[in-house]
């Protein structure tokens, strides 16, 4: 009894939103094909965030009622739309991004939209070749991270290329995170084997020599290890985005930056899932995703970069978080192809 | 014909108690189980299946998840053991506090216990001379710190209530001090013993997250290698054949530890004993030392951890991440306050505690006073354990995204506690089976033949008896439905966050501010819980002074 009594509050603020609004714009958009009231369920990572006010205006002009559901990390969220495929538990998914979108395409979890959107000509510059299935919505950089302070007071040169992480002044300072266990730990071993080729496992083999340290997630490299004046660890290279740093600023003055030619890109898409109860609201979703409301909202909610040219980014990721202008990218199908052999090449080189 | 129909009865009678628990664990358990399996083994032989065995990394997977295990579970015997004679068996001034500290760990969110053991292991940390950092010895030191909780509170329940009388005897007759504690004391305490070394044991071979992140890529189990299966590759075969030998393990640890156990339950007469003793002055250099070692073990990452919590932008330390639990959080990290989502754990953990003692109950009466087909409940309800968190969370989503009996538990917030529930259960049962066992049945014969049906000498007898072992496993699963994450990331809806999920999602953050409230939050929940911890001891205490 007591559990019903608890969801109920949820469901009467849910609806008195959805009314209050819908009240005050009684008309949705004509064209629309959506009957009023459609309950859209989009299925998304556990890192999704938007405003209630951005939500609140899209239910309001749609009449669409939308329930996010997230199954864990992009990776978790990617394995239970392969296997749910038969039997979607959502109308839309967002959150798949450039490292798993092959593998969701493959297995025809997706079915194929053109959004119309304004910003849907920005967003076909990270489309997955030959596939309208999958629409961008942000992106951001897997990069390296350095302690600007460390640098200075060692009277140091601060690294920038993979071959000046192999020199012996630079050794036991780098801190990265296992592909194996965690995304930004595959994006630059991807950014590694974009720049080596087929050299990336001799590559490894000397930056394990140099005193590499490996952790298993984004928060123990980060926040243990990164010697920055907010953490206090002991490495002062670590991997993490091209976004950090503007969240290090400390009285005006950054305290970290990012090793530019290091990055990899990583894109996240949302599409239209095939079997969907409605495929039409879902459709409504993804232009939502690129409308302006929500590609401003992105990088102070996520974390990310809109895929949008026309909003702006926040002032300080302008001043304190430049983005690569060539950053590493591998083919979605070369991932997906060789994703297992990468994996247990790495782990066989790293931890022999 | 009667006689007949009275036997009838008394099976139905059985089933009716046993079903609750059945389809509990049959819905968010066994089916969930068996979807994987079935998946992943479907039109495969034991060729394949023994190819998974022998790839490159299993069989060494294998041997350091037996290794880590048995570490792990030795270490929280060796500390647990002298930890519940000091905090149990003897009486002193602050013992209460430090029971409850001792609890502590247990809820204690992975990612916050690694994030103080890598501040304590690092270069720059409290214990970096030692050269520990990533290695097999830090994990164990990690798991005993988790687990030793759980020797020393189920063991010291059973040692408190040990009649001191035989020991004296033995003494008198001459016997050394350690001679009368294996030949009277210890026997007398193995039951408990067992059941809290065969859990402790469960743990450590199914514990994921920390043997990942304190052992970075260079400590492997069969664990870690089922979530690379899952969660990079999708082969669903591999993993199923892990899981499947992974359930192997966890029956012949619980037979192993029924092995232990067998011919040696005590039976109580009914009235409980308070074997507790003040301490005198020569217990004092004992005393101190087992504080001094778990001190050393607990108390050591807790000043890492508070530490953590007070530390702002630009590396002072102020009360600010703490004022902050309650502001709505900036830059929308959360979508509620972080004392909000205390809340909800609080209320989830709660209901979870409640469910998880009612079905324990069940499971306990039928395991011990049940027939004989019904006792194999005992073994079914260990299972949520002994099963790869990974498994059990992939099956979830394999076979709870649809209407349930009309219910639609993908969106349910009621999944929650369900879920933690589930989770609970084994130790729950651990611990109250004993305590059933414990009861004397002679008890229920001079009840039944004064005329009481079995439910009314359930109630006078067991209900009052059961009511301390119910009482500290109620606690139990209210702490672990408190710091439950696994199951619970899986099934809470995102804008009801728990306070474990807030706190992972504070610490994937960068900014000084988040993570200072990650760890401020994570200091809450420690908090909480020791106050339930103590409270349940409280009413223990009490109880036991009602009969």
């Amino acid at each position: 009894m007591r559990i019903v009594r608890f969801a109920v509050p949820a469901t009467i603020a849910a609806a008195t939103i959805a009314g209050c609004s819908s009240a005050q714009d009684p008309a949705t958009p004509s064209g629309s094909a959506t009957p009023p009231d459609t309950e859209v369920t989009v299925v998304t990572h556990d890192s999704f965030a938007v405003p209630d006010a951005v939500l609140a205006q899209f239910e309001g002009d749609t009449g669409i009622t939308v329930t996010f559901v997230a199954p864990g990390d992009a990776g978790s969220l990617t394995n239970q739309l392969i296997l749910t495929k038969d039997a979607p538990v959502g109308d839309v998914a967002y959150g798949v991004d450039n490292t798993f979108a092959s593998r969701a395409l493959a297995e025809g979890v997706f079915a194929n939209y053109e959004s119309a959107a304004p910003a849907a000509a920005d967003a076909t510059n990270y489309a997955i070749d030959g596939s309208t299935a999958l629409t961008a919505i942000d992106y951001s950089d897997v990069c390296l991270n350095y302690d600007i302070a460390y640098f200075e007071d060692n009277g140091l040169a601060v690294p920038e290329t993979f071959d000046d992480l192999l020199k012996p002044e630079y050794k036991g300072l780098l801190s990265v995170t296992n592909p194996a266990t965690s995304s930004p730990g595959l994006a630059f071993l991807l950014a590694t084997i974009a720049a080596k080729g087929n050299g990336w496992q001799d590559y490894w083999t000397q930056l394990e020599a140099n005193d590499l340290r490996v952790t298993a997630s984004w928060s123990d490299t980060y926040y243990t290890d990164f010697s920055a004046p907010n953490y206090g660890g002991d490495f002062p290279l670590v991997l993490s985005y091209a976004s950090s740093p503007p969240f290090e600023v400390i009285d005006g003055e950054a305290t970290t930056a990012v090793l530019l030619d290091t990055c990899f890109r990583q894109v996240e898409y949302a599409g239209v899932l095939a079997g969907a109860k409605h495929p039409q609201a879902a459709q409504e979703v993804i232009d939502w995703m690129l409308s302006d409301e929500f590609q401003a909202a992105l990088p102070e909610n996520m974390y990310v970069y809109p895929v949008s040219t026309s909003v702006d980014v926040p002032e300080d990721w302008a001043t304190y978080a430049p983005l690569s202008e060539n950053p590493w990218s591998v083919p979605a199908s070369d991932i997906d192809a060789n994703r297992e052999a990468w994996l247990t090449e790495w782990t066989a080189v790293v931890n022999p | 014909m009667a006689r007949r129909w009275v036997a009838a009865r008394r099976h139905l009678a059985w089933a009716a108690v046993v079903a609750a628990p059945l389809v509990f664990l049959a819905v968010f358990f066994a089916w969930p189980l068996a979807t994987v399996l079935a998946r992943g083994l479907a039109g495969t032989g034991t060729g394949a299946a023994w190819e998974v065995l022998t790839s490159p990394g299993v069989p060494e997977s294998i041997a350091t998840t037996v290794v880590l295990a048995g570490l792990g579970t030795l270490g929280s015997v060796a500390l647990g053991l002298p930890a519940a004679w000091a905090l149990y068996r003897l009486r002193w001034r602050g013992q209460v506090a430090a029971r409850a500290i001792v609890a502590v760990p247990f809820v204690l969110p992975t990612v916050v216990v690694a994030a103080a053991f890598g501040a304590l292991f690092a270069r720059h940390g409290l214990l970096g001379f030692a050269g520990l950092d990533q290695s097999v010895a830090a994990i164990v030191c990690a798991l005993v710190f988790f687990n030793v909780s759980v020797v020393t509170r189920v063991v010291g329940s059973a040692w408190a209530s040990l009649d001191p009388g035989a020991q004296l005897a033995a003494r008198t007759l001459g016997a050394s001090r350690s001679r009368a504690f294996r030949t009277v004391t210890l026997p007398a305490i193995a039951p408990a013993l067992g059941a809290a070394a065969a859990v402790v044991l469960l743990f450590c071979s199914t514990s994921f997250g920390i043997v990942l992140v304190l052992g970075g890529t260079r400590v492997r189990t069969i664990e870690t290698e089922i979530y690379l299966q899952v969660n990079q590759f999708l082969d669903l075969h591999a993993a199923a054949v892990l899981a499947v030998l992974q359930l192997v393990f966890v029956g012949a640890a619980l037979a192993l530890a029924s092995w232990a156990r067998r011919g040696r339950d005590r039976v109580a007469n009914g009235r409980e004993l308070d074997g507790s003793r003040e301490a005198r002055r020569g217990d004092r250099p004992w005393i101190t030392a087992t504080l001094a070692t778990l001190g050393a073990l607990i108390v050591l990452p807790g000043i890492a951890l508070v530490e953590r919590s007070l530390r702002v932008e630009g590396g002072g330390h102020s009360l600010a991440n703490y004022a902050a639990l309650v502001d709505p959080p900036a830059r929308s990290v959360l979508p509620v306050t972080v004392a909000q989502a205390a809340l909800n754990s609080v209320v989830t953990a709660l209901i979870a505690a409640v469910i998880a003692a009612a079905l324990t109950v069940a499971v306990s009466a039928a395991t011990v006073r049940g027939p004989r087909w019904t006792r194999w409940i005992d073994a079914v309800a260990m299972g949520p354990l002994g099963v790869s968190a990974v498994v059990i969370g992939l099956g979830m989503l394999l076979t709870l995204n649809r209407n349930v009996a009309g219910v639609d538990l993908r969106t349910s917030w009621a999944l929650v506690p369900l879920a933690q529930a589930i989770i609970a259960l084994p130790l729950a049962v651990r611990i109250l089976v004993p305590a059933t066992r414990a009861i004397d049945p002679r008890l229920r014969a001079a009840a039944a033949s004064l005329g009481a049906s079995p439910w009314r000498a359930w109630r006078t007898i067991d209900a009052r008896l059961l009511r301390g072992p119910v009482a500290l496993a109620a606690g139990f699963a209210f702490a672990i439905a408190m710091g439950e994450f696994g199951a619970t990331a899986f099934v809470a809806r995102p804008d009801r966050p728990t306070l474990p999920l807030a706190i992972a999602r504070l610490l994937s953050r960068p900014g000084a501010e988040n993570v200072g409230m990650g760890f401020a939050a994570a200091v809450l929940l420690a908090l909480v819980t020791a106050a339930v911890m103590l409270a349940t001891e409280r009413l223990r205490t009490r109880v036991r002074a009602d009969v």
